[in-house]
């Protein structure tokens, strides 16, 4: 030890403190290690954080009402939507001019596309009027109150204006309160009616699916995983690459191959149907629902189970199982005792990374789900390419991320992640 | 066979016979008693079928012919958890995910004794073993001497008779070692119970044991106490396994009044005791410990042929002098002196004579 009754930082032999003098000796490794993970960095942040962050960005960013139509949503700002009154003329004076600037840069389409999403109808009232209005004389012509409504009787609607106010601001929680079933309403936000609530269905759909696919992984899993780690390891590499053989196999094959076996008239019910298991007329519903769905899955996702189960249970010493049965345990209490307790971190990695991936599937569900059977990736995927509805994507995508990290957070607390091991 | 078993036989091997392939024999025909209390180490080189015959007895391995008996009943059928046998395995084999005590208490609680007993007995054993403050901790916090007496601890914990212990101190440096070497002995004693130990390390087996078996293919090629088995080596491989050894080869000319004159391969004459030759013309390897080799004239017996040597190398090892000499061709021939006061050190290229008693040279199956 140093002297410790000097006061101030310890010296180097020049004179220079001591932490600086390390810091200046390290500086150079530090560097050069930056340099060498730089590429991956570079490539992470611009292929994973960056369109994470767009996403949750996008699920609330609302800046198209207010950039298209600025005049009207100041107008706007006196008007009382619970008043049930129509907005006074120089809303209207101030929609006309806003429209007439729109319809020129082709812009009033996509500002009508957006209140479409909250309330349905819109689109086709601005649609119609932007043609006519880009032919006014906004100082002669008014007024426009009259004029508008003559084009559509969509601008005398209480609730068209109401939707322009609601959605002004340049931020919304609009999208998220789309995302669990609800709405802004004219007293705040509101339980959508019951015959257009879907995402919560869906959530919670692709949570219990995902449970059970994880489940059924673990269980169809682990006895392989065992044999693997117990078998001489030239039988288990031969075994290690039936396992694997999936991964050399298209996505789109296997899950087309799992068509052709389970559908009615498929490979398993003519099968059941001439051993007799099964009668003719009620053959079995194995694709296009839930079932389909959980058997392509577990089948797809069942590699990433046994590799991590696999490389724990090849860590643990057989002597184990040994030394519990000379204390006199029988084979199942070894087992149950001694064994699965040191197995379960290759289970909870096994888990972790099978529940993920199975949340997020997508092509699966869709080949073999049918209606029942969906995910909720199959409606994000529905919202960012067909409906093209990106705010209320990004906005499921964002919960879908949230109950993940909370899934994440709560197996933490329950198991330990510092409990994960991948071999 | 029934009468085979001897009254006071507590461990027996009959005829046991061990293949895993089903074309090699890895223990061969093994034949060993043992009574109750003792203290008997496997010795040998690996593959030589010690811990076969070890992990047989724990009924980890069934035998492929042949009976293994304890305390008079055949146990060749009855599985491992029911023999009751307590175990050390070289890794410890402690549970990683139990605490001391938890694992202590493991053989207790599956032999579903209740609660109050359990903590007593587990006490207890870690008293037995001082490690009474560490019943809280996990294995993994545990030095290796520490973990070595928790295993020792769970193997005694349930009170068994017989204890077996695979290589308990393969794993530790050598001070631990023989620390260890000396608590498991007295341990052992003061409980009384029979141990059946497996370890390549002849020292530990001569130190620790009642009686030694020198496993090597398969086969005991010598059962007796350490000192006779150091002493008195029954074949060449026992004396080259045990302990530090000198041989020369050659051939037997006469055995006279229990004295074999054997001629070396350069012509040199020496007097042995006949140990596995009967007859002249036959060929032996002679065998001579380091520390009954004598090369002050003064000391030897009268009469008795003598073998010029050369030294080649003189080395210091503080309690005593390693000389290596050139003796009839051998240039690894090794003589061991104590480093007493009145001792001469050799110089390399001093030409010497050296000789020993008769008896203390052994002519072995060549």
């Amino acid at each position: 030890m140093t002297d410790i009754s000097q006061s101030g930082p310890v010296l180097a032999a020049d004179g220079t403190p001591l932490k600086r003098s390390l810091a200046r000796a390290l500086r150079m490794q530090k560097l050069r290690a930056l340099m060498l993970i730089a590429p991956l960095l570079l490539f992470i942040l611009v292929t994973f954080i960056l369109p994470v962050a767009d996403m949750l960005f996008r699920s609330v960013e609302n800046r198209i009402v207010q950039d298209t139509l600025p005049q009207t949503v100041e107008a706007l700002a006196d008007w009382d939507p619970a008043s049930g009154q129509l907005p006074e003329e120089a809303v209207f004076a101030a929609m006309a001019a806003d429209l007439q600037i729109a319809a020129r840069a082709k812009t009033h389409t996509k500002v009508a596309k957006r209140l479409n999403y909250e309330n349905p109808g819109v689109s086709s009232v601005f649609r119609k009027s932007g043609r006519k209005v880009s032919k006014w004389d906004l100082a002669a012509d008014g007024p426009f109150r009259e004029k508008l409504i003559e084009i559509d009787d969509g601008w005398g609607d209480v609730e068209l204006w109401r939707t322009i106010k609601t959605y002004s601001g340049s931020v919304t929680s609009g999208y998220f309160l789309n995302a669990v079933d609800m709405q802004l309403g004219a007293e705040g936000p509101e339980i959508r009616p019951e015959n257009e609530r879907i995402y919560n269905t869906m959530l919670i759909r692709t949570m219990r699916m995902s449970l059970i696919i994880t489940f059924s992984c673990i269980l169809l899993g682990y006895p392989v995983a065992w044999i693997l780690a117990n078998l001489p390891a030239r039988k288990a590499n031969l075994l290690l690459i039936l396992v694997l053989l999936p991964f050399w196999t298209s996505l789109l094959v296997r899950t087309s191959a799992w068509k052709i076996l389970l559908q009615q008239q498929g490979v398993i019910n003519d099968t059941l149907v001439w051993i007799g298991l099964v009668d003719d007329a009620n053959r079995l519903v194995l694709i296009n629902n839930e079932l389909g769905t959980i058997i392509a899955m577990t089948h797809i996702l069942l590699p990433f189970m046994i590799l991590p189960m696999y490389s724990v249970m090849q860590t643990i010493n057989p002597s184990y199982l040994r030394a519990a049965k000379s204390l006199g345990a029988t084979d199942w209490t070894a087992f149950w005792r001694v064994y699965f307790p040191q197995t379960v971190p290759g289970i909870g990695a096994g888990s972790i990374l099978v529940f993920i991936l199975a949340v997020g599937y997508y092509i699966t569900p869709a080949l073999v789900g049918g209606t029942k059977g969906t995910f909720i990736s199959n409606l994000i995927a529905y919202h960012i390419s067909t409906s093209g509805n990106w705010g209320l994507g990004a906005a499921l995508g964002a919960i879908l991320l949230a109950v993940v990290l909370l899934l994440y957070w709560v197996y933490d607390k329950v198991v330990g992640i510092d409990n994960v091991k991948l071999g | 066979m029934a009468d085979a078993s001897n009254v006071d036989a507590f461990v027996e091997f009959e005829r046991v016979q061990k293949s895993y392939d089903g074309e090699n024999l890895v223990v061969k025909d093994l034949n060993l008693t043992m009574p109750k209390g003792e203290f008997l180490t496997m010795l040998g080189p690996s593959g030589s079928g010690k811990t076969t015959c070890l992990m047989m007895l724990a009924g980890f391995e069934t035998a492929t012919h042949g009976d293994i008996r304890l305390d008079g009943t055949s146990i060749n059928n009855i599985p491992p958890h029911k023999r009751g046998i307590g175990m050390v395995f070289q890794n410890y084999a402690l549970f990683p995910h139990m605490t001391i005590a938890e694992n202590l208490s493991f053989p207790l609680e599956v032999r579903k004794m209740g609660k109050s007993e359990r903590e007593e007995k587990v006490k207890r054993a870690l008293d037995m073993v001082e490690m009474g403050a560490f019943g809280g901790r996990r294995p993994a916090q545990l030095s290796g001497g520490q973990q070595q007496r928790i295993a020792l601890a769970r193997a005694l914990v349930f009170e068994p008779e017989l204890v077996l212990m695979d290589e308990p101190l393969g794993a530790l440096d050598k001070q631990l070692r023989e620390k260890m070497q000396f608590e498991i002995t007295h341990l052992a004693h003061r409980l009384g119970i029979t141990v059946v130990y497996v370890t390549h390390d002849q020292t530990e087996a001569l130190t620790m044991s009642d009686r030694v078996a020198v496993f090597d293919d398969g086969r005991i090629q010598q059962i007796a106490p350490p000192d006779q088995l150091y002493e008195s080596p029954e074949n060449s491989f026992v004396a080259q396994f045990i302990g530090e050894n000198n041989t020369l080869e050659g051939t037997v000319k006469e055995i006279n009044n229990g004295i074999a004159l054997v001629q070396l391969d350069d012509g040199e004459l020496i007097d042995c005791k006949p140990v596995n030759v009967s007859k002249p013309g036959e060929r032996t390897r002679v065998s001579i410990r380091p520390e009954r080799v004598e090369y002050n004239k003064s000391r030897l017996r009268e009469g008795v042929h003598t073998l010029k040597a050369e030294v080649l190398e003189f080395i210091y090892m503080g309690d005593i002098f390693r000389t290596r000499l050139r003796v009839a061709g051998n240039d690894e021939f090794i003589i061991k002196t104590r480093n007493a006061p009145d001792q001469t050190r050799l110089q390399p290229g001093q030409q010497i004579e050296i000789g020993w008693l008769p008896e203390d040279c052994r002519a072995l199956d060549a």
